[in-house]
C-alpha cells in the first residue's frame, strides 16, 4: 500500500494546527497537514477574534507571558501573511477594555489585575483602571450602567477568518500539503516513526504533531500523550454593519473591519450540544445594551455557537511524548490571540525537535499532581 | 427600465423615493417603489460603496437595503408602501451612534 512519507505530519487543520504548519513548512520540513471535513468541530470557524492578553494568566504567570509575547509576535505574522497571501488581517492592536457594570465587579477586577502585576514581576503589566467619566471619553456611547473598566495597552483584535485562510493560502503556496477528508483513524507509533491511518491514505514522518482540537483527547493516548480537553460552548451575536464607532475592543464587544459588532460570548458546559439558547443570547444582548445603549438599535443578522476547547485548568497543553519522542501536542482555548507565537515560536522548536523550557509548566504532566486536600 | 404589468392595480398610492413623488399600487414593496422610480442602484455597499439594486425580491439576499422613514438598513422588498413614505438609498454603512 502507498503511504506518503514527508518529515512532519500535523493533524488538524484549525488555527492551531495551521499556524504549526506553516511554521514547520518555513523551517524548510516537508509537511503534511491533515484535516476532517466541512461537519467537523471546529473553534477556529466560530471565534471571538480578540487578541487578548489582560485576562490571561491569573495565578499562572508562564501563560500571561506566553500570551503577552503572542500578541507581540501577531503585527509580524499579520506583515508576512498580508506579503504572502494580499490577505488582509484586520488587525488592530490600539488596547483594550474589560467594562465593569458594577462597583462589585470593578472592584474584583481592580484586585484581579493587582494581582496580575505582582505575579508579573519584572516582566511589567501595564494596566490602568478607569472611572466611567474618563472612559466615556474613550468610548462613544457608553452606557450609564457602566461604572468603569480595566485597560491594558496589549489588546487588540482580528479577522479570525482571514487569519485562517491566510495561514492556510500561505502553508499551501509554500508547498505544503494540505489532505482534507483526512481523520486520524488510527496509528502506531515509536520514537521518531509514526503512521497514521486516514481515509485518504496512510502517511508516515518522524515528527507529528497533534493539533486537533477537541479531537486531541482521543488521539493523544496513541502516541504517548495526553490532552484531556473538553468542549465548552460559547454563543456569538453579530449586528448589522455600521460606520467605525468603537475604536478599541472591549473583552464582549467589538467592532470588525467591515463594520459589524460582534458580541460574546458564553462559557457553557453542555458537552458536544452545538445549539443556541435565546435565554444565554438574550443575556448577552442585555449586558451589550447596558454597556453601549445604542447597540439596541441595530439589527442582529447573524448568530451561531461554537466549542471553546478547554484544559481542565483553562491553560494551554503544550507536549512532546517522553515514551515516543517526535511526538508533540498543542491545545488552547485562545487559538487567534496565540497564533503569533504558535507560527512563530513554537514551529520552530518542534523543527529543532525539543520543547524550550519556558513551555514546561504547559505539560500535561501538570495533571498528575494531586491536588492538595 | 421597470414597467408594472398589465394586470397591475392602478397606482394609488403616492410615496417619496428619495424626495420625489412617485405613485405605485397599493400592496408593491418600497424596492417596486424605487424601482418605479427609475434606481437601478438602490444603495451604495457597506465596505466598499458599490452600487446594488434589488435582486431576489423575497428578502434573502438583503441587496434592497434602503432607509424607510427614517430608519436605516431596511429589506425595502419586504416592507409594504404606505401613502406619504419616504424612501432613500442606503448609502453605505449606517451610523450607529445617531
Ligand atoms: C465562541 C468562541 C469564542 C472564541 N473567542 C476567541 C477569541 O476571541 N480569541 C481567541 O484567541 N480565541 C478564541 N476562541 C478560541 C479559538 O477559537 C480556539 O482556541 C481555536 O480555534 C482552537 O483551534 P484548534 O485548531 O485547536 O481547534 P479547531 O478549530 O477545532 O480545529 C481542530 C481541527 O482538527 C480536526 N480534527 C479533529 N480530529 C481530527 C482527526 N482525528 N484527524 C484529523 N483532523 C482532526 C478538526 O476537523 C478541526 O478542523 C474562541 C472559541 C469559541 C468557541
Ligand atoms: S431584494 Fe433580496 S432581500 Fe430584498
Amino acid at each position: 500500500m502507498n503511504i506518503r512519507l514527508s518529515d512532519a505530519i500535523v493533524v488538524g487543520g484549525g488555527l492551531v494546527g495551521a499556524a504549526i504548519a506553516l511554521g514547520l513548512r518555513d523551517a524548510g520540513l516537508d509537511t503534511v497537514l491533515l484535516d476532517e471535513g466541512d461537519i467537523a468541530h471546529r473553534a477556529s470557524r466560530g471565534n471571538f477574534g480578540l487578541v487578548w492578553v489582560q485576562s490571561k494568566g491569573l495565578g499562572a504567570p508562564w501563560y500571561q507571558r506566553w500570551t503577552r509575547g503572542s500578541a507581540g509576535e501577531w503585527s509580524a505574522l499579520a506583515a508576512d501573511l498580508a506579503a504572502r497571501t494580499g490577505l488582509d488581517l484586520a488587525l488592530r492592536q490600539p488596547g483594550g477594555v474589560h467594562l465593569c457594570l458594577s462597583e462589585e465587579e470593578f472592584a474584583d477586577r481592580a484586585a484581579r489585575m493587582a494581582q496580575m502585576q505582582a505575579e508579573a514581576g519584572n516582566h511589567g503589566f501595564e494596566y490602568r483602571m478607569i472611572r466611567r467619566d474618563e472612559l466615556a471619553a474613550m468610548l462613544p456611547g457608553l452606557g450609564p450602567a457602566v461604572v468603569g473598566a480595566s485597560f491594558t495597552p496589549y489588546d487588540g483584535h482580528a479577522s479570525p477568518l482571514a487569519l485562517l485562510q491566510a495561514l492556510h493560502r500561505a502553508f499551501t503556496e509554500g508547498g505544503g500539503a494540505y489532505v482534507p477528508e483526512a481523520k486520524v483513524r488510527g496509528g502506531s507509533a515509536a520514537p521518531r516513526d509514526f503512521r497514521v491511518e486516514t481515509a485518504a491514505g496512510a502517511f508516515a514522518a518522524p515528527r507529528i504533531v497533534l493539533a486537533a482540537g477537541l479531537g486531541n483527547a482521543e488521539l493523544a493516548p496513541l502516541f504517548g500523550l495526553r490532552a484531556p480537553v473538553r468542549p465548552q460552548r460559547g454563543q456569538i451575536l453579530v449586528t448589522e454593519r455600521a460606520r467605525p464607532v468603537l475604536p478599541m475592543p472591549t473583552t464582549t464587544i467589538r467592532q470588525t473591519g467591515e463594520g459589524t459588532i460582534m458580541l460574546g460570548d458564553s462559557m457553557e458546559e453542555v458537552g458536544f450540544d452545538t445549539g443556541q439558547s435565546p435565554p444565554v443570547m438574550a443575556q448577552i444582548a442585555q449586558r451589550a445594551a447596558l454597556s453601549f445603549p445604542w447597540i439596541a438599535d441595530l439589527n442582529i443578522v447573524r448568530a451561531w455557537s461554537a466549542l471553546r476547547v478547554m484544559a481542565p485548568d483553562g491553560l494551554p497543553i503544550y507536549d512532546q511524548s517522553e515514551r515516543f519522542p517526535g511526538a508533540f501536542t498543542a491545545n488552547c482555548h485562545s487559538g487567534v490571540t496565540l497564533a503569533g507565537a504558535h507560527a512563530r515560536l513554537l514551529a520552530p522548536m518542534i523543527a529543532a525537535g525539543s520543547l524550550d523550557p519556558v513551555l514546561a509548566p504547559f505539560s500535561a504532566r501538570r495533571f498528575d499532581v494531586p491536588a492538595a486536600a | 427600465m421597470f414597467r408594472p404589468r398589465p394586470e397591475a392595480r392602478p397606482a394609488t398610492v403616492s410615496v417619496l423615493v428619495e424626495g420625489r413623488a412617485v405613485a405605485v399600487p397599493e400592496g408593491a414593496s418600497a424596492a417596486a417603489a424605487m424601482l418605479l422610480a427609475g434606481l437601478i442602484a438602490t444603495r451604495e455597499s457597506a465596505v466598499s460603496g458599490a452600487p446594488r439594486g434589488p435582486l431576489c425580491l423575497m428578502g434573502v439576499c438583503f441587496d434592497c437595503l434602503a432607509e424607510i422613514d427614517g430608519v436605516p438598513n431596511r429589506q425595502a422588498c419586504m416592507v409594504p408602501v404606505a401613502p406619504g413614505m419616504r424612501i432613500l438609498r442606503q448609502r453605505g454603512a449606517r451610523e450607529a451612534l445617531r
